[in-house]
């Protein structure tokens, strides 16, 4: 049995709008094990990077609210937790990388300057240690001459560069826990493919727990130890990787992989799920898959489905079970 | 009739000076084109698949001539469209149509749904106002919207609605292709599924062709009869889809189609790219590809390649093969 690092229990998380509630996050629970890669798969608006967000403390409030739950990490609920303390969790044990490394690195600090700021913020060493450490980081993320790199400024990079010197500074005081919010979904497929790999490796050298956000399966197969599928703002489906591609049970997990084309052999049409997501301020009752369910039943209009277990690792939401 | 060519390019070139510097001096060309040929056949569907950069969309563009072409010919039909004037642009622009990947920046936000794609039909002839009512229904409830829709105003859909009105839209005047430019890139899976399927289904009843120009590979292999990819202006392979992906000869090609994540069976053999693409402004000598390619051959540094036949029609731009 491995060690649970990081635990989500019952998560609700709403936004208080003028045009009304919206349940971003409508009660969802997870675990995370020491040294695994958990995908959270949705499309826009199903809540996966709220869940993210809500993690490190970083929901704006107003309009957002963590209304319930709690998120246990290391013994301490995040929700709580003083802002002092969450600072010293945020970036040292926990760290982030976004969909987009332009926007998300200071345009006017070189790289390396970036990156000794956060080493320095959190642990005690030299200007030149840590300079030191910032170059051994672009290093590990294959930057090519990394001391120059060091030395550019964040418009100097490509767009795959930054995306790695963006890892390369989350990295920087060796964090449990790596939040990957959709690293792969700005770039090209050639980067996007060296991306993964780096991650792939660093979660096998530095035994770093990884949630990954994506709304891309065929990303999840690659990377992927444990799947929760979400649909707007409640987990559908939770199972092992390749468990979960191989015998998907909800009708929107399977519809998902069904609507994905095939690059081995055109389909004369390809499935796909009738509608869209649910408005969340005004969401349907019961099960809120049901108006676009190719299986809905009546109950499925009146109650939310409970889980089900379909063996130790794999349970799903759905009243068919 | 189904092999006659409805577009041809002929060693198309689309380059943007760049000056800078003292005086203002012309400091050199981005090769955004670079000497592209081909041809769309009546009714089918050529892919256009390369990385960001790599001048898919100003191809897109320049056969509209909405950028002016730097050199070459577009022939469509007879006529060559770099050759056209203004009138001439109007009845050519009928003809084709373009659906761009962004539907909330291309639809007008303060004209209605129907106003949007009622004016599109004016443009193009249709002066009866009844008439035009009349089409812009049929255009929406053909592409699964609803004739009260048309008037509503565009923030009122949501993402993959709004990409089914620009098709509506760039289907009103009845063309015979249709450049789509990216047009499912910005959807959800299970959008992206049904906007695909809709255009499939219009090709068969209206006999499009579409210049599907896109960067996600498997797309391209639902959609398209043969595949060009593209590398810093340059097509570097054209065959047919399923030769493409099975049997893939440039090594780009065969990085790009092992670089697919796909669900349904692990790689065991990533080829994985070194770097990043170059600049386009200062591309490297000889094969553009050969500051990243696993199988360079000396000569490739020096010499380009040209785009020859194989066999069976498929090209391809590599020393490896041919003499």
């Amino acid at each position: 049995m491995k060690e649970i690092i990081l635990s989500v229990k019952d998560l609700k998380v709403r936004f208080f709008t003028r045009r009304g509630t919206v349940r971003a996050v409508d009660g969802i629970s997870f675990d995370l094990l020491k040294g695994e890669c958990l995908c959270l798969v949705g499309e826009s608006g199903c809540g996966k990077t709220v869940t993210a967000l809500s993690i490190l403390g970083l929901i704006d409030s107003p309009p957002g609210k963590i209304v319930r739950g709690e998120i246990l990490y290391d013994g301490l609920d995040l929700t709580k937790c003083p802002a002092e303390r969450l600072r010293h969790i945020r970036g040292k044990e926990i760290a982030m990388i976004f969909q987009d490394a332009q926007s998300a690195l200071n345009p006017v600090f070189t790289i390396g300057d970036q990156i000794v700021e956060q080493i320095r913020l959190h642990l005690e060493v030299s200007q030149q240690g840590a300079r030191d450490r910032a170059i051994g980081l672009l290093k590990e993320v294959g930057i090519p001459s990394p001391g120059e790199v060091a030395g550019y400024y964040p418009h100097q990079l490509s767009g795959g560069m930054r995306q790695r010197a963006m890892i390369a500074m989350s990295l920087s005081c060796d964090p449990q826990l790596l939040i990957a919010d959709e690293p792969t979904t700005a770039v090209d497929v050639t980067i996007k493919a060296q991306i993964i790999e780096i991650l792939r490796r660093l979660k096998e050298s530095r035994k770093m727990s990884i949630i990954f956000i994506t709304h891309e399966l065929g990303i999840v197969s690659e990377i992927g130890d444990r799947i929760v599928v979400m649909y707007a703002g409640r987990v559908a489906e939770t199972a092992l990787a390749s468990e979960l591609l191989k015998n998907p049970k909800h009708p929107y997990t399977s519809g998902l992989i069904k609507c994905l084309p095939d690059i081995t052999q055109a389909k004369e049409r390809l499935e796909s799920i009738p509608g869209t997501v649910p408005s969340l301020d005004n969401p349907p009752g019961g099960c809120l898959f049901n108006p676009r369910c190719n299986r809905a039943m009546a109950i499925c209009r009146k109650e939310q489905p409970p889980p089900v277990k379909v063996n130790k690792e794999h349970s799903v939401f759905c009243h068919l079970y | 009739m189904k092999d006659h060519k409805l577009l041809t390019v002929e060693n198309l070139k689309k380059y943007y000076p760049v000056s800078g510097g003292l005086l203002y001096r012309h400091l050199g060309d981005i090769k955004a084109v670079d000497g592209v040929s081909f041809y769309i056949k009546e009714g089918e569907t050529l892919g256009l698949v390369g990385e960001s950069g790599c001048g898919k969309s100003t191809l897109g563009r320049t056969i509209l001539r909405l950028e002016e072409p730097t050199e070459g010919t577009i022939i469509y039909r007879r006529a060559d469209i770099t050759r056209l004037d203004k009138k001439g642009l109007r009845g050519l622009r009928k003809e084709i149509q373009i659906i761009f990947q962004d539907p909330q920046s291309s639809l007008d936000p303060r004209m209605t749904i129907g106003q949007s794609i009622g004016e599109a039909l004016l443009i193009h002839g249709v002066k009866d106002e009844r008439e035009r009512g009349q089409k812009v229904t049929d255009m929406l409830e053909r592409v699964g919207l609803e004739a009260q829709h048309a008037l509503r105003y565009p923030h009122e859909f949501s993402s993959g609605q709004r990409q089914r009105i620009g098709i509506a839209r760039a289907l009103a005047p009845s063309p015979r292709l249709i450049i789509a430019d990216e047009p499912v890139s910005a959807l959800d899976v299970s959008i992206q599924a049904q906007i695909l399927n809709l255009m499939l289904d219009l090709r068969r009843e209206f006999s499009l062709a579409y210049l599907f120009i896109a960067h996600d590979l498997s797309v391209i292999r639902q959609v398209s009869q043969r595949v060009a990819v593209m590398y810093l202006g340059k097509i570097v392979e054209l065959a047919e889809a399923g030769e493409i992906f099975s049997n893939a000869l440039h090594p780009y090609t065969e990085a790009l189609v092992s670089a697919i994540p796909s669900i349904r069976k692990r790689k065991k053999t990533r080829i994985l790219l070194p770097g990043a693409v170059p600049s386009p402004l200062n591309p490297p000598p000889g094969c553009h590809f050969h500051t990243r390619c696993h199988r360079v051959l000396p000569v490739c540094s020096q010499v380009e390649p040209e785009l020859k036949d194989v066999g069976g029609g498929h090209l391809v731009a590599c020393h490896l093969y041919g003499v």
